[in-house]
């Protein structure tokens, strides 16, 4: 079946060579006239990157309390944008390291940019957890396993402090992962930069690297082993946010099976930003005989998949609310459904669970701009689905006396709009100064490499 | 303002000179003095910002006002103690501790009846108030207001100078201008002159009245309350001939049946009749008994609420309900009305006979307060279950008519010299009387009091008049027993006792201290006076001083031959009533009470207009509805005899159908920064006629909204179908006869999970294990708690915006849960406080071990640790815990920093708290036991709720120790945890609801099956 | 002894097929101190030239064992001996909840010891490296692929290894200065 599909959608585009792939992907970062788009692009990421420095300064001067948060919903937009974004760094991990110890060589050209959007998205999400905190000023290091003056450790037992280990683990190893695989590229760049100083930056960090056989020996193990490292790794990350929740007493957060259906989620909607980014990208930069339809599809099927996870957790929530004969878990479930939020539950699962059906029409998952408008609709689904779990089971608790209702203030929306222009910010950053495409692996792709291929 | 007024200006310079330190600031004080704002300060005037401590706005602007506080900042230096002996402080400073709080007994005066306190000091700051064990009008309980009263003293809106026009004057200047005016009145015998004070039971200053009055022969002295007692004064007049006062004996009635009378609330002993009436609450043992209550009102009272039958009657409708069940019982009257429950409920009070008890309320005409007392001295309950004594106020009833000739006086230019002492009729004088009107007619014009209102704007003179807590002065209880109000602290600024200004009429000169003294020396003669004097003061009564039951007899009158007086006016019937949080209005500048829930609606910092689910439907519906910010209600305009007024509707179930229930107390524009147009003005509709209510008043809706700050969920609870509460047996409640039959009766309404359940062993904890207990067949839903928590615990304000956006700071709540039909539902109160559970989820999350267990069972907070990540309060399944959002405490108003209690930290900005079972308390206890080398005694640790408690219904104790009150308690049948099942084995928990349906009243069987 | 006037000899092929062929000649010629330079990883080199050993998963692994203990441990002497807290009622050692930090320090323990391991092995960072100085080796990172013997080599000479070299069909055959 791979080389079926191979044949009508090939994982590189005709007549490329070591040289055309290493010259066409290099050019994009050596280039010294940088595209128009790219500033009109950096410049609007970069002003909703300052709507995101104000807020947080006037957060810092007020309190929290500038947020839509009380008691019972003591958690809002913060920790659903923390979730959020942790879920969207997914894909990229998995990407390059599942799909490699896959052996899907479809991976190759997506999986850079892919890592790249992990690291941010992490770099985003990890705002939250620290910004989300009455005193952040302290509750940045606080959480840190270290004593502090009194003697006093944090305490092992919350979810908040496995958080604090799986994310700051998730972003170091990924960091790594990155840098590992940019290193041959790097050295690339080196070789290919004409200006002196950018070529001593890029040899700065390609340390040295001249593709011996001894490298690359030493190379292709420690890749594959951190793929190995990885896999776990990401699986885990969601599974201990969905602790945060898991652990909880509330109805509605109190569920097993959470952790499967959060890493699926998180799957999802990672792939689903893929998709977001890499069809503009692909467009601009002329990428379309990298960035194949291959590709595309492959990620459309990817979403397709988990989705139907994803539905089946919303279905087993609602059953086992029933089925426990709990009457808190049956009211929690009826208020999500009925509830003063009941739209919200009904605009995730349409945009979770409905629409992404569609993409069972092959010409549906191979038409690029109908895909790019579904990946948005999934980041928006993702992003409910998030609002429903936290506030629509916090609202309406175990005794009714102390429920409330919870409304996202203007600077919910700002903090929100500010991290996603952190985001793009980073990210043309990126696409600016490194190869947004592995190319070493690229190389292994062109129709020369292959009978070297073939022969192992 | 010119320069020549600023070295007068009394506050700040006085304080600064008395504390030597401070004396640096002598030059910047001028220079600030110099500052417009700083004066504008000093006359306390802040229209534009009267809204809330917590506004950040106004709390910016006083930022730009710090200089003010520079100036007052001597003051929280300058605590000294006042020059006249006052015991023990003076006799035994041995006493004085530093750390060590000292305690005086003394009184509040409430609507003029004293209720004994006893006051916590530090280091001479009074700091906290307490219930007077001794004080028969305490019994050592407290209510809102006397726990508020010491937010009263600091009140930063107090009148801190003289004004003359607005202008900041001398006591010297005051004097002065006095000579002249009183010499011409002087000369005239003083027909001239008029005295308004508030109601008055204090001997020593009738005796300087009446001192007066022979000064001035045509002098006359009028007193007079909003909250009038005419129709009960009335009443006995009709009776017996002669206004009595009606002494109540709950404790020993078996049946008691109250036509509108607030015996939680609304009575001048209610803090004694709450006692009495839990302790016949409490079922327990083998044959459980207790008394049955049977409640006929119009507006839902926490009475009606505690009842056991609560029938809901407009007003006017309740006479003949009275004159039936008065017929029933042989008593000759006409005019009763047919009523289902005529016949049971007066059966039921024959059966008990001499220990049956009616009590009538103020709101009924003085015909059925007549009617009450007929019907006990019928029952023979006289000299059993009630008696009768002379009326502690000086002037008793018709306060109304009095005020209303005074203002006749004042029109006709008779009046050329009124003293308005400890009263604001500008802003609650009967309406129709348009006493602002009348005031410009008096040429001069003094006003005494607390704060610079809507009176003391009216008048020429305002004297800041010294807080019980600064003055001397002695005080009735309804009972008769004198109590003497002693000084805690010296006045923070320059003002004056009413002994004091009174004294200037006449002996002039005169200390407070020597006033009360020379009374009493008189009083109780010269034989051993010091012996007896010092006994007063250290007990806070006067021995002997209670009168005497009278024995009278009801005369037959018109009274019980005219029919039930028809209700006056069409359309529907408005009912006035005393704010269960600001009461009268007098304390509408205290945060404590305007952020306090009301006991029934639990609406906040606003008064609303309450009408029945049936009416709201006539009236086209009222739509409310909880937003993230705070229910949204609409606005109605109520117009009675062409005057009207906007007000919020809001719809309370079992509020009588046809009758519109508004509080008083709100729409103040001279209150304060706190009080200033909070709510809206029901005096506006209020006319002498009508003290209580009437009909005629005419309803219609505007078609605007507007945000009411309610802390519990619309009593519809639209969103959930109306037996959730019970099928998560939150509360729980069954009748006196299912107790009798199954004492199990109540645990066999939850699951409580098996023991040994946990996956993990539990922990051991040795030594002390420290429990509560809440009774919520005793708990009237009074709030007592609340205010006391808040004052124990440095608890902060935050403000109407911030309570509707759900982060209220109290750390006790008294949920109020329905059953049965929104028509006349059963109600219950619920106080929830932390259960210090054993397995607390909140500990667990918590990344910084912020929030861990201590070694005797407490749930700690430890504010310093706490980053404020709000897990806890997430995974808190009773939510008790409380958030800092914003920077909640008043760091800069210096009053409040002598406010604060010692012992509690203050927290600041991004911290959670929550209840601590008051650990300072069990610390304090625990030093003082190690001192005397013994074991803490069960009692020794009392929690600021538990002491305030008049029913008495909390208590706290050692849970290892068998014998301690609470483990009994905890080991009885009543006993339940809340939300047991969720394993998280509550350190408090709650003694089941019971109540005792007479089951002869139709549709008791059903509302015997209603159980939560 | 004096530092050798000649590093080694650089050859230059167009194509993987010829790196490898050469690869294997040059080996099977008995030459050991030899390296081959190729802009993508080439399994059949490693295999030609006998480089298959690496110690990198030994490092990872004892990262890995390095972050369980020390992870384990940090969480259980902090809670269990040096301050030990009734939270929530649970017991001090509530290893359950030490699972999850615990596999975290795992992983991360691991990852470091792979990545600086491999950098340590492969020498790096190496600024410097003799055939930087063959202009044409630039193109090793683009589409050349390049076979260098070392003249530490024992067999290694100067004429005979450049006609070696030649004969398996090097488009080029640079000295190498040190």
């Amino acid at each position: 079946m791979a080389s079926q599909d191979r044949v009508v959608h090939p994982v590189i585009g005709p007549g490329h060579t070591f040289a055309s792939v290493t010259d066409k992907i290099s050019s994009i970062v050596l280039t010294t006239k940088t595209p128009i788009g790219w500033f009109v692009g950096f410049g609007i990421a970069f002003s909703l990157f300052m709507v995101f420095l104000a807020t947080v300064s006037y957060l810092l001067v007020k309190g929290v309390g500038i947020w839509g948060v009380n008691v019972p919903v003591g958690w809002g937009f913060d920790i659903i944008n923390f979730v959020w974004w942790i879920g969207i760094g997914h894909a990229g991990t998995l990407i390059s390291a599942i799909l490699l110890l896959l052996r899907q060589q479809w991976r190759t050209s997506i999986n850079r940019f892919a890592e790249a959007m992990t690291l941010f998205a992490v770099a985003c999400a990890g705002m939250y957890p620290i910004l989300h905190m009455g005193r952040p000023w302290v509750g940045a290091y606080w959480l840190m396993p270290y004593p502090n003056t009194m003697g006093l450790w944090p305490n092992f037992k919350s979810p908040l402090v496995w958080d604090v280990f799986a994310v700051s683990t998730y972003a170091t190893v990924s960091l790594l992962f990155w840098y590992v695989g940019l290193i041959p590229d790097l050295a690339t760049l080196r070789d290919r930069a004409a200006n002196r100083t950018v070529k001593i930056v890029y040899g700065f960090f390609a340390v040295g690297w001249r593709g011996s056989a001894r490298h690359w020996a030493n190379y292709e193990m420690a890749y594959l082993i951190l793929a190995a490292l990885s896999t776990p790794l990401v699986l885990s990350v969601h599974t201990v946010v969905s602790f945060d929740f898991a652990v909880g007493v509330i109805p509605g957060w109190h569920a097993t099976i959470f952790p499967p259906y959060f890493v699926a989620g998180a799957i999802y909607a990672g792939f689903a930003m893929v998709l977001t980014l890499a069809i503009p990208l692909r467009k601009a930069y002329g990428l379309e005989d990298f960035i194949t339809l291959r590709h595309i599809e492959n990620m459309a099927k990817v979403m397709l998949a988990t989705s139907l996870i994803v539905a089946y957790g919303y279905l087993m929530e609602a059953f086992m609310a029933w089925y426990s004969g709990n009457s808190y878990e049956r009211f929690m479930m009826w208020n999500r459904m009925a509830g003063p939020y009941g739209w919200s539950y009904w605009a995730l699962i349409f945009c979770n669970v409905i629409v992404i059906n569609t993409l069972w029409i092959k010409a549906l998952r191979t038409n690029v701009v109908y895909l790019f408008f579904i990946s948005l609709v999934v980041s928006v689904g993702m992003w409910l689905e998030r609002f429903v779990i936290i506030v629509t089971s916090l609202h309406r608790d175990f005794l009714p006396s102390s429920w409330g209702n919870y409304r996202g203030t203007i600077f919910d929306w700002s903090m929100f709009i500010g991290t996603i222009g952190l985001f793009l910010t980073l990210f043309f950053l990126f696409i600016r100064f490194l190869p947004t495409i592995s190319i070493f692996e690229m190389r292994t792709l062109v129709p020369a490499a292959q009978p070297a291929e073939d022969k192992q | 303002m010119s320069q020549e007024h600023v070295p007068s200006t009394p506050v700040t310079l006085e304080g600064v000179r008395r504390t030597g330190g401070q004396r640096r600031y002598w030059k910047s004080l001028d220079e600030l003095a110099d500052a417009p704002a700083f004066l504008e300060f000093l006359h306390r005037e802040f229209p534009e910002q009267a809204s809330m401590f917590q506004d950040p706005k106004g709390r910016r602007e006083f930022m730009t006002l710090m200089g003010a506080s520079l100036a007052l900042a001597g003051l929280t230096a300058c605590t000294k103690q006042p020059e006249e002996t006052i015991l023990p402080y003076v006799r035994q400073p041995e006493q004085l501790v530093p750390g060590r709080p000292l305690f005086f007994a003394t009184a509040t005066g409430h609507d003029g009846y004293a209720r004994g306190i006893l006051v916590e000091s530090h280091e001479g700051r009074p700091t906290k108030i307490e219930g007077n064990p001794e004080h028969p009008a305490s019994l050592g309980g407290t209510d809102v207001f006397g726990q508020a009263h010491v937010l009263g003293l600091y009140d930063p809106d107090r009148s801190k100078a003289v004004l003359y026009l607005g202008q900041q004057r001398t006591w010297g200047d005051f004097k002065a201008a006095l000579r002249e005016p009183l010499a011409k009145q002087q000369a005239k015998g003083g027909t001239g002159l008029r005295f308004l004070t508030g109601r008055n039971t204090s001997p020593t200053l009738a005796a300087q009245m009446r001192s007066l009055i022979a000064a001035f022969p045509g002098a006359k002295w009028t007193s007079w309350e909003p909250a009038t007692r005419d129709n009960s004064r009335a009443g006995a007049v009709l009776a017996f001939g002669e206004p009595v006062e009606a002494q109540y004996r709950f404790e020993r009635a078996d049946v008691i049946l109250s036509l509108e009378a607030d015996f939680v609330a609304g009575h001048p002993a209610s803090l004694r009749l709450v006692r009495e009436f839990a302790a016949r609450r409490k079922p327990a043992g083998e044959t459980p008994e207790m008394s049955r209550v049977y409640v006929v009102e119009g507006s839902p009272t926490s009475s009606g609420a505690s009842s056991d039958h609560r029938l809901a009657l407009k007003s006017s409708e309740i006479e003949g309900f009275a004159r039936a069940v008065a017929a029933e019982l042989g008593v000759v009257v006409q005019g009763g009305v047919a009523h289902a429950w005529a016949a049971p409920v007066a059966k039921d009070l024959k059966r008990a006979g001499a220990r049956a008890l009616v009590m009538v309320g103020e709101s009924q005409p003085p015909a059925v307060h007549a009617i009450g007392h007929a019907i006990n001295e019928a029952l023979g309950a006289v000299g059993s279950t009630v008696s009768y004594t002379a009326p502690a106020e000086t002037a008793a009833g018709g306060e109304a008519q009095s005020l209303a000739a005074l203002v006749a006086e004042m029109r006709q230019g008779v009046v050329e010299m009124l003293v308005i002492l400890g009263s604001n009729p500008v802003y609650a004088a009967p309406v129709d009387l348009d006493i602002a009107s009348a005031l410009d007619k008096v040429p001069f014009r003094i006003h005494h009091g607390l704060g610079n209102d809507e009176t003391a704007a009216r008048s020429h003179w305002h004297l800041p008049a010294s807080h019980p807590l600064e003055s001397w002065g002695d005080l009735r209880a309804a009972d008769g027993t004198v109590s003497i109000v002693q000084p805690l602290i010296a006045p923070l600024y320059h003002t004056l006792s009413e002994l004091e200004v009174l004294a200037a009429f006449t002996e002039g000169e005169q200390k407070g201290h020597e006033i009360l003294r020379a009374h009493w020396q008189d009083a109780l003669g010269a034989a051993d006076f010091e012996k007896r004097w010092n006994r007063a003061l250290h007990d806070g009564v006067v021995a002997g001083t209670a009168f005497e039951a009278k024995a009278l007899r009801v005369k037959p009158g018109a009274w019980a031959s005219a029919g039930a007086t028809p209700p006056p006016g069409s359309g529907l019937e408005i009912a006035f009533r005393t704010d269960p949080a600001v009461f009268d209005g007098r304390f509408a500048n205290l945060g404590w009470l305007q952020e306090l829930p009301k006991p029934l609606s639990k609406i906040t910092w606003d008064n609303v207009a309450l009408v029945s689910p049936k009416t709201a439907a006539e009236l086209g519906g009222v739509k409310t509805e909880q937003t993230a910010s705070g229910h949204v209600t609409e606005l109605a305009e109520l117009t009675l005899d062409g005057r009207s007024v906007v007000a919020p509707l809001w719809v309370l179930p079992g509020h009588a159908d046809g009758a519109v229930t508004v509080h008083l107390g709100y729409g103040r524009t001279r209150a304060g920064r706190v009080g200033s147009g909070v709510g809206f003005n029901a005096y506006a509709l209020r006319t002498s006629d009508a003290a209580w209510g009437r009909g005629g008043l005419q309803v219609r809706k505007t078609g605007g909204t507007t945000l009411i700050a309610c802390t519990q969920d619309h009593w519809t609870m639209d969103a959930t179908p109306h037996h959730q509460a019970e099928e998560r047996h939150i509360v729980r409640s069954v009748t006196l006869a299912e107790l009798a039959k199954d004492k199990h009766a109540i645990q066999k309404l939850g699951h409580e999970p098996a023991p040994g359940l946990s996956m993990y062993p539990p922990h051991e904890y040795k030594g002390h294990a420290w429990g509560m207990t809440i009774d919520m067949s005793a708990c009237v839903g009074c709030n007592a708690c609340v205010t006391a928590c808040q004052s124990e615990n440095n608890i902060p304000v935050v403000g109407k915006d911030q309570v509707g956006r759900g982060r209220e700071m109290q750390w006790i709540r008294v949920d109020r849960y329905y059953e049965g039909t929104p028509e006349n539902p059963e109600t219950y109160h619920q106080p929830v406080v932390c259960m210090h559970c054993e397995n607390a989820p909140c500990e667990v999350v918590c990344p910084v071990a912020a929030t861990v267990h201590s070694d005797e069972g407490l749930n700690d907070m430890v504010y310093n640790r706490c980053v404020g990540t709000k897990y806890c309060s997430n995974n808190c399944p009773y939510k008790v815990r409380r958030f800092n959002f914003l920077l909640y405490q008043d760091w800069t108003t210096p009053t409040f920093k002598m406010l604060r209690n010692p012992e509690v930290t203050v927290r600041s900005r991004g911290v959670m708290e929550k209840c601590t079972y008051c650990v300072q308390r069990i610390s304090r206890a625990r030093i003082d036991a190690k001192n005397l080398g013994r074991e803490i005694r069960d009692g020794e640790v009392v929690t600021a709720c538990e002491a305030a408690c008049p029913a008495q219904a909390i208590v706290f104790g050692d849970v290892n120790d068998p014998e301690s009150r609470v483990s009994k308690l905890k080991a009885g049948d009543r006993n339940y945890g809340l939300l047991a099942e969720l394993q998280t084995k509550p350190r408090t928990s709650y003694l089941g609801a019971v109540r005792n349906p007479n089951p002869e009243i139709p549709g008791a069987g059903s509302e015997g099956q209603q159980h939560g | 002894m004096s530092r050798p006037e000649l590093y080694g000899l650089l050859a230059e092929f167009h194509s993987p097929e010829e790196i490898v062929k050469a690869a294997e000649a040059v080996h099977a010629a008995g030459y050991r101190k030899v390296d081959a330079y190729t802009p993508y990883p080439m399994e059949d080199v490693l295999d030609a030239l006998h480089l298959h050993k690496t110690h990198v998963p030994k490092l990872a692994l004892a990262g890995g064992l390095l972050g369980l203990a020390g992870g384990w441990a940090l969480q259980y002497w902090a809670s269990v001996i040096e301050y030990p807290m009734n939270i929530g009622g649970r017991p001090f050692n509530s290893w359950p909840a030490f699972i999850v930090p615990t596999f975290e320090t795992t992983v991360l323990g691991a990852a470091f010891a792979t990545v600086f391991g491999m950098l340590l092995l492969n020498g790096f960072p190496q600024p410097y490296h003799p055939v930087f100085n063959v202009k044409s080796f630039a193109t090793a990172s683009r589409d050349r692929f390049f076979l260098c013997i070392e003249s530490r080599d024992p067999k290694f000479d100067r004429a005979m290894t450049r006609e070696l070299l030649r004969g398996l069909g090097a488009s080029e055959v640079s000295e190498v200065e040190p």
